[in-house]
């Protein structure tokens, strides 16, 4: 076999190998490494809520709108703005659940995130509590959430 | 001629950027030069004791810098909506503050327009900035 041929073979595995992996962590609700520049510009404020929460029409439309960020001015210089609207558009959540696009951008306006925080999951009053706060405050409870881990198991509800 | 000259200076000040580090900030300063900065923008002396109240107190709005910063900015702070942790605005108290007037620039142009409803004037941040450096340990 030609040595050329035999590298290029090589190369070929290896690149379906690193789609296969990008895919993966794709579809575990983009779980996948952010944007450096993301996790700079918004997890100055709030965690980086991974990109596969919110369709890409979601994505543009906040983006869009940074002047007027949920009561604050997010407004980022022009080059930011693009690369982190880049970002998150290609990183949208794709599968069906997430296609739709919630009531002003808010991920816990969702559908699927309301099924999943129910009352019988979640008392009404364990929202209020001062250590949780607020429903877009992820971490008090799934306590990787900076890291882009919800996992069920590591959920820790505050007193 | 011209063209060379300044992508030799920019791929010197790239090396430069590099070899300190990828997480060195990209318009790097000190406090005291943007202070200097922005009293010649001002045209006239800052007053820390003008800065102070300007950063104690609400203008018209919800908040005041003091909602997220504390009234005196030597410790954390807490975001008034998200509940992140925000470190010490006071140089003395945190290194990294006013070291990269982009970012400088963007948080002035943020948070002057949540809590007085404008950018502020550079006297207004020469004003504030010469407060927190009033602030020692």
């Amino acid at each position: 076999m030609p040595h050329s041929l035999l590298s290029k073979m090589v190369l070929g595995c290896m690149v379906s190998l690193v789609a296969f992996a990008s895919a993966q962590a794709q579809s575990e609700g983009g779980r996948n490494v952010p944007l450096p520049k993301y996790q700079q510009e918004c997890a100055a404020c709030h965690i980086a809520y991974p990109a596969g929460m919110l369709p890409a029409a979601s994505w543009q439309r906040l983006m869009g709108a940074l002047t007027k960020h949920y009561g604050t001015d997010a407004s980022l210089d022009e080059a930011s703005l693009r690369e982190i609207t880049g970002w998150l558009k290609s990183n949208a959540g794709t599968y069906r659940r997430v296609s739709e696009e919630p009531p002003q951008e808010r991920i816990t306006q969702s559908a699927w995130f309301l099924r999943k925080h129910n009352e019988r999951e979640i008392s009404p009053a364990v929202w209020k509590r001062a250590s949780v706060g607020s429903a877009s405050n992820c971490a008090a409870c799934h306590t990787n959430a900076a890291q882009g881990n919800f996992n069920e198991h590591e959920v820790r509800i505050p007193k | 001629m011209m063209k060379h000259i300044s992508r030799a200076v920019l791929s010197a000040g790239l090396l430069s950027a590099i070899a300190v580090g990828a997480s060195a900030p990209a318009f790097a300063v000190t406090p005291e030069a943007q202070l200097a900065a922005y009293t010649v923008q001002a045209g006239s002396p800052p007053q820390p004791a003008r800065g102070q109240l300007l950063f104690t107190t609400k203008h018209g709005k919800d908040w005041s810098c003091s909602s997220c910063h504390t009234a005196v900015p030597t410790v954390d702070g807490k975001h008034a909506s998200t509940g992140k942790v925000i470190g010490p605005m006071a140089p003395a108290f945190n290194a990294e503050r006013f070291t990269d007037s982009a970012k400088t620039e963007k948080w002035f142009r943020r948070n002057c327009n949540d809590v007085v409803g404008r950018e502020c004037t550079p006297a207004e941040k020469a004003d504030v900035l010469s407060w927190l450096l009033t602030l020692k340990r």
